[in-house]
């Protein structure tokens, strides 16, 4: 919170944003207002909490309508996999965090290692995903397959429905994160990330976060609870 | 342009600056709040004509009995257009697209809003969404497959329906994204950008006003964008099935997901267009605005419980008794803060020295108008009422006279108020207020025979009609043409003034307080020539009534 208030007081002046020269030509500072765009991007985060939000309720919503086809369901995932891929995404949480640490301490080459090390992280979720995907549409689990409409009425279908959904949602969002991070990285190269301006690598962090948050959610709805 | 000056220092306006861009891109490629807006101003003028030909057209259709003009399919097809047409890329943007970017940061001292290029980003993902509904327009033209779905895409049947609904879900996806973006943009200026002495409570209540809207924003419009989601995985994919019942589905759980966003939504569109009336009806009263603090509380009031009386649409839906009763509970409890704001206005009015230039004349016909779409909203609320007029004309003749009586006009008499500060030209007030008594005359002939024939069982969305409901039929479309025609005729006045009208030297021609008044008209690029200095309250009329006499 330190360096949040920090930030604020030292770059966010408004009311020297522009004015007339002498000439009268209009000449306009740069305007900087580090705290303003990590408000900003706490919004952000709100809507993409409310976005999946909307799934989740959908998921409470038919968990309750049927609490026996859910429960069958979640019996065929794999828990290993799952969670593997926590720990993955709490590991590349830290090299994020350091990241950040290093850059506020003007370490530009380990924050590109940390960085780098949490793009492989992703990666790592993603091969482990698509494996785990494949081989659950290879024992025909997946919405509409024969297995499912033969001997799962209960609401395994839509139990799977949600969980393609709603991890391949979440999947997105990692291939988002990790594209966000491969500009931080350039950014941090050519220096327009230092080590008094890195707010796109916080804000960068924070979306980072907030991935593996919900992920925290998704691991025991679909995987545990059975 | 060139006469404007504050003080010694001289500027270029925002029109005239020499930009990294010359001609059009230096319009598409802008970061200026100013030229954005209006950006917005004239696509939405478009988008808003074209809704209102096709209303036009049913309204013909609908002048007698049996197929006349258009068949059965394309009717269902039009007013699904004009729904799409008007709810996403007309009245949902409407007035914080266009009046919102334009003054939010005047009217707190700020140079810009906080994202300048997130605003730049937003409006190119409001025209992607109008191209894409277009372009969905065009194949199902040659295709012969529109979309007939009503604008709200009912699950399962826009998934069963012949019409190609990908491409305008898609749309309507990227408007919803646009809408947030803009949201998150303004939430993030009015906490950031205020200047120095600004405080929340000295804020305009237009800019209270687009606060509040940004919230509902920011909080309902991701709920509708994974629902959108949801229809479209289950479009594109056979076995998904989150809401088709026969694939184990529940078609009201979309309904719900759907209201989520869609009720708070008519409040995105209301909000700005209280915030107007404010700031227009103290203005020319000369008076205070009648219980500030109140206005800004009701504002915040109205986006909170708004948030949680969705499922009114829904009563016939099937549901609990209990969820029906709360739901009905809390319509009611939304239209205290709406009255409260009513009287508030009407207050404002008491002992005001009025002066009645045309945006004011809009304004109070919005208070009558308003209060006959607000009080018809009644019936519908109460559960017992609502089982007899739930999809009938009564309601479509309710929520039109709300937008057509409450935001259209307030976006109207916005831009006959700002149109000095916007453009340093006056539109003629003459015909200004010839244009409003027709609009006036418009909408109750249009809409008001609505109640009556929705009383008696007219249901809505139908192409054809019995024999007893033809006089309210006829009223009905005759009222269309003059509300339409009245409303075409401020679209030529206002380009008319544009392009023919007299520059004005006058930077405040209704003696106004708020901040946007005391800079030049149309403004320099920031904003701003000098620092501006907070002296009185937006709404210190009656201290400062003795200084504005002079103008």
């Amino acid at each position: 919170m330190s360096t949040l208030e920090h930030a604020s007081e030292h770059h966010h002046d408004n009311s020297a944003a522009h004015g007339y020269g002498d000439n009268n030509e209009l000449y306009v500072h740069e305007f900087r207002d580090d705290y303003g765009s990590k408000l900003g991007m706490w919004f952000f985060l709100f809507t993409e909490v409310l976005l999946f939000g909307g799934l989740f309720v959908a998921y409470f919503f038919f968990r309750v309508n049927s609490p026996e086809g859910f429960q069958n369901a979640a019996a065929h995932l794999d828990i290993m996999p799952g969670a593997i891929n926590t720990v993955i995404l709490l590991t590349s949480s830290l090299t994020m965090a350091y990241a950040i640490v290093s850059i506020q301490r003007g370490k530009k080459v380990l924050s590109n290692w940390y960085l780098g090390a949490t793009i492989a992280f992703g990666f790592w979720f993603l091969i482990n995903k698509y494996f785990e995907w494949s081989h659950k549409i290879h024992l025909d689990l997946y919405p509409g397959s024969e297995r499912i409409l033969n001997e799962m009425p209960d609401g395994e279908g839509v139990f799977f429905t949600l969980y393609y959904m709603m991890t391949g949602l979440h999947t997105l969002h990692v291939i988002v994160g990790m594209i966000v991070i491969a500009f931080i990285m350039v950014s941090v190269s050519t220096e327009n990330i230092n080590k008094n301006r890195y707010i796109k690598m916080e804000n960068a962090g924070l979306y980072w976060h907030l991935v593996d948050l919900i992920w925290i959610f998704l691991f025991p709805l679909f995987y545990l609870l059975h | 342009m060139s006469d404007n000056s504050v003080g010694t220092k001289q500027f270029v306006s925002f029109y005239d600056i020499k930009t990294k861009y010359n001609g059009l891109l230096s319009w598409l490629l802008t970061t200026d709040h100013k030229r954005i807006g209006l950006m917005y101003l004239v696509t939405m003028g478009v988008w808003f004509s074209i809704g209102l030909l096709i209303a036009l057209l049913m309204r013909l259709e609908m002048l007698s009995m049996g197929e006349t003009l258009i068949s059965a399919k394309h009717y269902n097809a039009a007013f699904t257009l004009h729904g799409v047409i008007m709810v996403f890329l007309f009245i949902i943007p409407g007035i914080p697209a266009v009046l919102g970017n334009f003054f939010l940061p005047i009217q707190i001292g700020a140079g810009d809003v906080s994202f300048p290029r997130i605003n730049l980003f937003s409006y190119h993902l409001y025209i992607l969404g109008g191209l894409l509904a277009l372009g969905s327009v065009i194949y199902g033209v040659f295709t012969d497959s529109l979309m007939d779905t009503g604008w709200t895409f009912y699950a399962p049947y826009s998934m069963q329906t012949g019409a190609k609904v990908a491409i305008p879900l898609l749309a309507a996806f990227f408007l919803g994204f646009s809408s947030i973006l803009t949201g998150i943009n303004f939430l993030t200026t009015v906490h950031r950008m205020r200047m120095k002495g600004m405080t929340m409570f000295k804020m305009p209540l237009f800019t209270w006003s687009l606060y509040s809207t940004a919230w509902i924003q920011v909080i309902a419009t991701p709920v509708v964008g994974i629902t959108i989601v949801l229809v479209l995985m289950e479009y594109l994919f056979d076995g998904i099935g989150i809401f088709d019942p026969s694939k184990g589905g529940d078609p009201v759980l979309f309904q719900h997901m759907f209201w989520i966003y869609s009720h708070p939504a008519v409040y995105v569109m209301v909000l700005p267009a209280f915030g107007v009336t404010s700031d227009i009806i103290s203005t020319f009263s000369r008076r205070e605005i009648f219980g500030y603090k109140v206005m800004a509380f009701s504002t915040l009031s109205i986006a909170g419980i708004g948030y949680m009386v969705w499922a009114h649409h829904m009563f016939t839906s099937g549901m609990s008794d209990t969820a029906r009763q709360a739901f009905s509970f809390f319509t009611y409890l939304v239209a205290v803060p709406t009255g409260v704001k009513i009287f508030n206005w009407v207050a404002t009015l008491w002992r005001g020295s009025i002066k009645l230039a045309p945006p004011m004349w809009m304004v109070l016909s919005f208070l009558f108008l308003f209060t006959i779409g607000g009080l018809t909203g009644m019936p519908l609320g109460a559960l017992s009422t609502d089982m007899h007029l739930h999809d009938t004309y009564y309601v479509v003749g309710h929520f039109h006279y709300v937008i057509l009586g409450g935001i259209v006009p307030m976006f109207i008499a916005g831009m006959l108020y700002w149109f000095p500060k916007m453009f340093n030209k006056m539109c003629n007030e003459k015909t200004s207020n010839y244009l409003v008594l027709l609009y006036f005359i418009g909408v109750n002939l249009t809409y008001f025979p609505m109640f009556i024939m929705g009383y008696m069982g007219m249901p809505r969305r139908y192409f054809d009609y019995l024999p007893e409901y033809q006089t309210y039929h006829i009223l009905a479309t005759v009222g269309s043409w003059i509300l339409i025609g009245s409303i075409f005729g401020f679209i030529a006045l206002f380009i008319y003034t544009v392009r023919k009208g007299k520059t004005l030297s006058d930077i405040n021609p209704w003696g106004s307080l708020t901040l946007e008044w005391t800079i030049p008209s149309p403004p320099p690029l920031l904003n701003f020539v000098e620092e501006p200095e907070l002296t009185h309250g937006p709404y210190d009329y009656p201290d400062y009534s003795d200084k504005e006499a002079k103008h």
